[in-house]
């Protein structure tokens, strides 16, 4: 019974000791130097793994950080604290981070858009609309009003609006870009808060049909492009502006017969 | 095989759907005069869009050619009316969204047509049939418009030892391929031995589901005249007539998933691509009539007609009577796989097969309600997927599992739709997946 005993106590503490002996040797031998930063960037930032700083996750950005690949103020959810205390632990300059937003570059509501004799009957999400003949509206171009966007928000930061537009929350907004990517239809871009004027359409139709399709189309007149100096390009009955040369006070906005074209202020 | 041999041939799952053909079976073909104005889009077929050569203004005549192919996988286009070019603009189109067209307004003072020379079909060679099929602008007319002649040359080193004719219409309410069989059965059985000496095969098989006695005895009248042409009688079930369906009933192969029928040694044309492709060769006339079937309980009179290419809907509808007060869907196409309509000033366009007026009493409208998880689906799916979960993936845009799934597998048929009693639209979700996986799959290959 005894022997029994000692015999159990020294195979399982035998092994016991092998085990041991070979975990303190891999740890030595196959240790991996990680840099302490990385750790401690990663608890700095917001933990939410959105991607919206186009790594795979939050830590993946502080590896990338660390090493030099990615800005100090490279997360668009953190935004300026986040930036700052990052920059202080690795003892960098932060430099100004402006907020960026998503803007819904299409006012083609329930009431502007205008709407097909028929009515659509199917799965209510914006891509598998669009892979038809795209839901009730006849603007082939514009909003469908599925709220795929709304649904894909990962901070419920948008809303969907009584007249079927979305709706950007600014205050709750992180601007971490999954609301462009869920839009089937390409119509929402990510812009600086400060900017303030947008050709809200994206319609390339000819005149006579964007007007037939949409109260608030762009109807490619051009006459913006051409008081703008550069400012804007007429592409395909669109303008398309260009940050870089745009003056807004060269912009006659209230020529702009379907107020396409608008100045947004920020009260 | 031989337990089941008294069985009729046919492949596993798939659904039985109301027929109701009897409101055209019995209407011979009427040829509807020319529209005053044709619209006429630049890409009626699968592949690169043809390239205009006329301009706005420009006089036509009829059959002459309006556009030219771009690349290889693309074909000609001929003016179907003799007219004026008004306008080459984006239009609406039938598929939903709008496509450039050519308007061409119809002027029956412009005199002359163009037409091939007639050739004679017991002497012609298979590269004479090929190039003739190419220039005469045919395209496959089971629905997906297939440039035809890219059909009929097969890459080297794939064995054809079948050509099968479709002559299921497996679709309900459409009648065009039956009355193509019964009116023009010596057309079919020439087009499919044209089809057989292009491509250099020796049996031809045309396989007609059961439900169209008369066709099957009008077919196996005219074929004995030919050697090696059979008439294969098979099961009334959709889709009977989807290619590898219809491939597993003739000949008991199965053609490997992500593969197309060539690699089972088998090509498959529809009884509409057999008779034009005959009208191509010995009438010499390139492809200006689409044969379709205009029909549902909301059309005043039901036809069979065969309408010129580029014919607005709402021609063709005026034509059978106009549209009845009741009616709630116009699809183009047949029922189970067509397309709903919402501007008729769409074009009837070379692959056309049917335009059907649906009544609120025959479109189901019912809401979707959760899933069971009864597995009718999976039963039904004629090529042996999942549905539920391929439906599930796409909608939870988990599209690795969906391609794990074999989702490209889906040829769209909507036979799980069909039975599924919840009303999931699950071809619906199914598509966008497939659409999804396809593009992540060419993006996987230029990265």
């Amino acid at each position: 019974m005894e022997l029994t005993f000692w015999i159990a106590l020294a195979t399982m503490g035998g092994l016991g000791f092998v085990f041991a002996g070979a975990l303190a040797i891999a740890d030595k031998k196959l240790r991996v130097e990680e840099n302490p930063l990385i750790g401690q960037v990663n608890d700095l930032l917001p933990g939410a793994n959105c991607g919206g700083c186009g790594c795979a996750g939050c830590y993946d950005f502080s590896v990338q950080l660390v090493e030099g690949k990615k800005p100090v103020n490279g997360c668009p959810v953190g935004g300026e604290d986040t930036a700052k205390a990052i920059a202080e632990l690795l003892g960098l300059e932060a430099g100004a981070s402006v907020k960026i937003v998503p803007r819904i570059l299409c006012k083609g509501g329930n009431k502007e858009a205008v709407k097909k004799m028929t009515n659509y009957y199917g799965p209510l999400s914006c891509k598998t609309m669009h892979i038809v003949a795209g839901g009730d509206k006849l603007c082939t171009y514009g909003c469908l009003g599925g709220g795929d966007c709304v649904e894909a928000c990962p901070f419920n930061a948008m809303i969907m609006g009584e007249n079927g537009l979305p709706i950007v929350i600014e205050e709750i907004c992180t601007g971490c870009g999954i609301c462009v990517k869920a839009c089937p239809r390409d119509i929402i871009e990510m812009h600086p808060i400060d900017r303030e004027v947008f050709v809200f359409c994206k319609n390339h139709d000819d005149p006579k049909t964007s007007k037939a399709v949409c109260d608030v189309a762009c109807v490619g007149c051009g006459i913006c492009a051409r008081k703008s100096d550069g400012g804007i390009e007429m592409v395909d009955f669109l303008g398309v502006i260009n940050y870089d040369k745009l003056d807004p006070e060269k912009i006659p906005f209230e020529k702009c017969s379907t107020g396409a074209i608008t100045r947004i202020s920020k009260n | 095989m031989s337990l089941f041999s008294f069985a009729k041939k046919t492949f596993r799952g798939g659904v039985h759907p109301f027929e109701h053909k009897e409101m055209t079976e019995n209407l011979a073909f009427e040829i509807m005069p020319d529209p005053p104005t044709v619209i006429v889009p630049l890409s009626q077929h699968i592949g690169k869009q043809a390239t205009p050569i006329v301009k706005k203004g420009s006089v036509v005549s009829l059959g002459s050619v309006v556009a030219e192919p771009q690349g290889f996988v693309s074909i000609p286009i001929h003016s179907p009316v003799s007219g004026k070019v008004m306008n080459i603009h984006r239009e609406p189109n039938t598929s939903g969204y709008p496509k450039d067209a050519i308007i061409i307004q119809t002027d029956t003072t412009i005199e002359g047509s163009e037409k091939f020379e007639p050739l004679n079909y017991e002497t012609i060679s298979g590269e004479a049939i090929r190039e003739r099929v190419r220039i005469a602008g045919l395209v496959g007319q089971g629905g997906a418009a297939f440039p035809t002649f890219i059909k009929l040359s097969p890459p080297d080193g794939k064995k054809i030892d079948y050509v099968i004719l479709n002559g299921c219409e497996c679709e309900p309410y459409l009648t065009r391929d039956y009355r193509l069989m019964l009116e023009k059965s010596e057309d079919v059985v020439v087009g499919l031995n044209l089809i057989m000496k292009a491509v250099g095969v020796e049996n031809g098989i045309i396989g007609i589901e059961d439900n169209k006695p008369e066709a099957i005895e009008k077919l196996k009248g005219v074929a004995t005249r030919f050697k090696n042409i059979k008439v294969e009688v098979l099961e009334t079930k959709y889709p009977q007539g989807a290619e590898k369906m219809l491939i597993r009933a003739c000949v008991g192969r199965e053609v490997p998933p992500g593969k197309l029928p060539m690699d089972a040694g088998v090509i498959v044309q529809n009884i509409g691509t057999a008779t034009a492709i005959y009208d191509a060769v010995v009438k010499g006339e390139p492809q200006l009539y689409a044969a379709l079937t205009v029909t549902g309980k909301g059309i005043n009179s039901p036809k069979n007609l065969m309408v010129k290419v580029g014919t607005p809907l709402q021609e063709v509808l005026d034509y059978c009577g106009g549209v009845k007060e009741e009616a709630v869907k116009v699809i183009v196409g047949g029922p189970m796989m067509g397309i709903a309509q919402f501007d008729f000033s769409a074009p009837v366009m070379k692959a056309t097969s049917g335009i059907v007026v649906l009544t609120k009493e025959e479109v189901n409208e019912h809401p979707e309600t959760p899933c069971l998880k009864c597995g009718k689906c999976i039963e039904a799916c004629p090529i042996n997927l999942v549905p539920t979960k391929l439906s599930r993936y796409s909608q939870l845009e988990r599209y690795e599992d969906a391609e794990d799934l074999n989702i490209t597998s889906c040829m769209e048929c909507g036979t799980c739709t069909f039975t599924c009693p919840a009303n999931i639209p699950l071809v619906q979700w199914i598509r966008l997946g497939k659409q999804k996986v396809i593009e992540l799959q060419k993006e996987k290959k230029t990265a």
